[in-house]
């Protein structure tokens, strides 16, 4: 492990020099030669040099190990989100290997500086991942490391349950419903409009006492109400509200930070990737390469582009919706009258007669300009909804397929666009994973949580739900319950700490707080 | 600037303990057995990849759908070694190659595919060694087993860093914080009283081909169990009308001719039994390689009564492995099966090629007995 050699130390500072001037803005960025060992280390621990003992990390790390030895893939390079960027490089790769990955490395380093959806992620991660470290160490050294090691188990089956977008929301400190005097109930008891001499009788005093009093037992009841509305941040909630050890809210709080600071790396894995792929492109060809490397270079560069049949590869498919984009706005094929072009042969030859300008530098062409703001604001999920298009579905095959019980195989169902577009766009949703939330802290005033499932199209697999009740049990205390559509019938799964059941939901169980 | 410094054996070590169920019983439910698909020639080949299943919340098993690119038109199947990006996505900066597995390497994988024999504690020599070794320093610990020398240096730097440290009047007091404390670990190992007996049929119809098939087989059942366990006994019996106890060397190179009598071997493992490893005391585990081909109908019958009255009752597990071969009628296997099948100490396979080897042993220890 050791920083650049000079020569590729200077290789660097040269294609940082025209990543910059193409536009392109980064934090300054550590290069750190590996061998492969210990890249699927690094791999192991996702970039981070320390983390907390876990043996999923040793799991990683053999299956990464067994890839490598076995042939089947290799990692060349890693970056991490962090300021400054750190990026590792495979030691036993040529010069020209080096050149490519240094040339996406910096489209990886710019992607995170100033794409929106990293805003919020801590930039001093690097040291945060070691704090994180020390302080379950210290845990381990004094409560034993099953006991940590165990409870980590379990906030790692609750990981997934938190809030990317909570991160922007800006609320103001929420007011309590009983802070609200008095003389705000006056505004919303009901009053007819009346002549002064008719008030008496439209309305009368005892319905307005009656109505006022309805108001305070309500405010009253409200106020009891935990969560004050459907909360997605799970984790956030049990750190709150469980009745843990400091310890053990330590550890959650640990996974919940991580879980954020990971979160815009799944949101945005199309992007980011054809985002570096596509300066890596530039860069090397342009630039960079010498004449005696292009053949490596269109070897490495093919194959990280190589799909393979039936394989959607997200560095490819993000390449190619940058490099269309481009085009449709060096072209002009945007805005509202080519939107509203109902025919497939009219939209491609729209702009037709229009040159594309050639050797543009950074943003000087319109179509620059436009993929600079998309890498800005977008993420996966709104860039395939707006960007991917029918004429682009039909240029690169895709397809839309499925298992089929009676073969055993997945087979093509469609190419229509719509339900392409359907499709990926669902399984990139919240990363192809369920939305829960707390609907209820205090289930039936017993002081049980109540999740609830939003159903969107998919069941919930049980035994996995019943397993991770059984987790989420152990750390409220409580009873828990999920509240889930299985089979289009609502069903509520509850865990205590004997058994857990299954019972389905009718008008005769207490109702949770919020519904859904 | 070099920042990395990694821990990872340390996971590593634990993980493969976990998968090997020794520790956290908890975990157990959640293994999982994945595989990746490599190639040999143009055969694919599974290297298996032990997993330990988080549970979490996720979709069932209507999810299977997604996204592709490439030709075919509605109804036609697609070719499943990607997923296109569904669930789990796609690993960044990973290219996929064809790869080439041996046979050896292979075998290096057999052990994690096999369960333990669950040999029994038995015996006087039962008490695991415990053992504890003060291997390791950590930040809590009682102040009998304070490492003053870590702990002074501690002290003296962070004294020298906050700028409190004056060279002249050197006067380092402790902190909470500087205190360093030895920390112990407890070894376990385990000392079973296990006698494995290696019978091997060497009459004139077991070829060398067979005896090859023989001696590979117990290769791997000794080594392989030899690496997981301490105070292994092995024993080896050659026959073929007559039997005799061998050493290890003759057992795996001893060239003999004659006829087969199988109960011959049993006789005499019967006898090594009854005089030396006393049921009480000592697991044991019966391997018995033969091309099935026995010289008479009655010495097959005799076989089953050594078997049922006097050796099954003595033993963990008795292995059949029966190699194929050019002479012989191949019926012995037939015999165990009807006379004893139902027994789950009973186990017998049959090895044609050398790719069989693998599933025989499979099939001898997926049991877990």
């Amino acid at each position: 492990m050791s920083t650049l050699p000079p020569e590729l130390a200077e290789e660097a500072a040269r294609i940082a020099e025209y990543a910059r001037e193409e536009g392109l803005d980064f934090f300054e960025t550590v290069f750190e030669l590996v061998d492969f060992d210990q890249m699927n280390q690094v791999a192991a621990y996702g970039g981070f040099p320390q983390r907390y003992p876990h043996w999923r990390f040793g799991m990683e790390y053999e299956r990464l190990r067994k890839q490598h030895t076995y042939g089947l893939s290799r990692i060349y390079e890693m970056v991490i989100n962090n300021d400054p960027c750190y990026a590792y490089l495979l030691r036993e790769n040529l010069p020209v290997d080096h050149k490519t990955v240094i040339a996406h490395v910096y489209g990886h380093c710019d992607f995170f500086k100033n794409n929106v959806w990293f805003r919020h992620t801590n930039r001093k991660m690097m040291d945060e991942m070691a704090n994180h470290a020390t302080r379950i160490r210290r845990y381990v050294d004094r409560y034993g490391y099953e006991e940590v090691e165990q409870f980590i188990d379990v906030a790692l089956s609750l990981n997934d349950l938190i809030d990317p977008h909570s991160m922007f929301v800006r609320r103001a400190v929420p007011e309590k419903p009983a802070d609200r005097d008095e003389r705000n109930i006056e505004g919303e008891v009901v009053r007819y409009p009346a002549k002064s001499y008719m008030d008496r009788f439209i309305n009368p005093p005892e319905r307005l006492e009656a109505q006022r009093k309805r108001i305070r037992a309500d405010r009253l009841k409200a106020r009891d109400i935990e969560p004050a509305q459907p909360l997605r941040d799970v984790l956030l909630y049990l750190i709150e509200h469980a009745r843990l050890e400091d310890w053990q809210a330590d550890i959650l709080s640990i996974v919940r930070k991580e879980a954020y600071y990971y979160a815009p790396q799944g949101q945005s894995k199309i992007m980011n990737e054809g985002w570096a792929t596509y300066w890596h492109s530039t860069l090397m060809t342009r630039y960079c390469l010498r004449d005696d490397e292009l053949i490596n270079y269109c070897d490495h560069h093919s194959g990280t582009l190589a799909g393979g049949t039936g394989r959607l590869n997200p560095y490819k498919l993000g390449l190619e919706l940058f490099r269309n984009i481009e085009e449709r706005w060096d072209l002009g094929r945007y805005g509202k009258e080519y939107d509203e072009l109902e025919d497939i042969e009219t939209r491609r030859n729209w702009g037709k007669d229009r040159r594309r300008p050639e050797r543009v530098k950074g943003k000087e062409s319109p179509g620059r300009e436009k993929i600079f703001e998309v890498r800005k604001i977008y993420n996966d999920v709104t860039f395939v909804d707006e960007f991917l298009t029918p004429e682009f579905v039909d240029q690169h095959d895709l397809y839309h397929y499925r298992y089929d019980p009676a073969t055993g195989r997945m087979v093509v169902v469609s190419r229509d666009f719509a339900k392409i577009k359907r499709q990926l766009l669902f399984s990139l949703d919240n990363q192809s994973r369920p939305y829960l939330y707390v609907v209820d802290g205090n289930y039936a005033n017993r002081g049980e949580l109540y999740l609830a499932h939003k159903h969107n199209g998919l069941d919930l697999q049980i035994s996995y739900a019943t397993e991770t009740l059984k987790r989420l049990q152990r750390i409220w205390g409580r009873p828990v319950h999920l509240q889930a559509r299985i089979n289009e019938e609502m069903v509520l799964f509850t865990c205590d700490t004997q058994q857990s059941r299954q019972q389905a939901i009718t008008d005769e169980l207490p109702k949770p707080a919020h519904g859904l | 600037m070099t920042v990395v410094y990694l821990k990872i054996q340390k996971d590593h070590q634990r993980f493969r303990t976990i998968v090997k169920g020794r520790i956290r019983e908890d975990l157990r439910k959640f293994l999982t057995r994945g595989e990746l698909i490599g190639k040999e020639g143009r055969h694919l080949i599974s290297i298996p990849v032990r997993g330990i299943d988080i549970p979490t919340f996720r979709y069932g098993s209507n999810d299977d759908a997604g996204v592709g690119s490439g030709q075919g038109k509605a109804g036609e199947p697609v070719d499943t070694d990607g997923a296109g990006i569904g669930p789990g996505g796609t690993e960044p900066g990973r290219h996929i190659l064809e790869v080439d597995i041996s046979l050896d390497e292979l075998a290096d994988i057999l052990g994690e595919e096999l369960q333990l024999p669950r040999i029994q504690p038995k015996g006087k020599h039962r008490i695991t060694a415990e053992k504890e070794r003060y291997s390791g320093i950590r930040q809590t610990g009682p102040e009998s087993l304070r490492h003053f020398k870590r702990t002074f240096r501690r002290a003296l730097k962070r004294q020298i860093i906050s700028g409190i440290y004056d060279p002249h009047r050197p006067r380092i007091l402790f902190e909470r914080r500087d205190k360093q404390y030895r920390s112990w670990k407890t070894t376990l190992k385990p000392q079973s009283n296990a006698v494995i007996v290696y019978m091997m049929d060497v009459s004139g119809s077991m070829g060398n081909e067979q005896k090859e098939l023989v001696r590979m087989e117990a290769f791997w059942i000794d080594t392989w169990l030899r690496r997981n366990y301490e105070g292994l006994e092995s024993r080896y019996i050659v026959h073929d009308v007559r039997a005799a106890e061998v050493d290890k060397h003759t057992f795996f190179h001893l060239r003999e001719d004659g006829g087969t009598k199988i109960s011959s071997a049993f006789v005499c493992a019967r006898q090594l039994l009854e005089n030396q490893y006393t049921t009480d005391e000592w697991n044991v585990y019966l391997f018995h390689f033969s091309d099935g081909d026995n010289s008479s109908e009655s010495d097959n019958r005799e076989c089953c009564r050594i078997l049922q009255e006097h050796l099954l009752p003595r033993v963990n597990l008795f292995g059949y492995c029966q190699v194929a071969s050019a002479y012989g009628s191949g019926n012995f296997v037939h015999v165990l099966d009807d006379h004893l099948s139902g027994l789950d100490t009973v186990i017998t396979t049959r090895v044609n090629t050398k790719d069989d080897i693998y599933d025989s042993i499979k099939a001898f220890f997926s049991p877990g007995k």
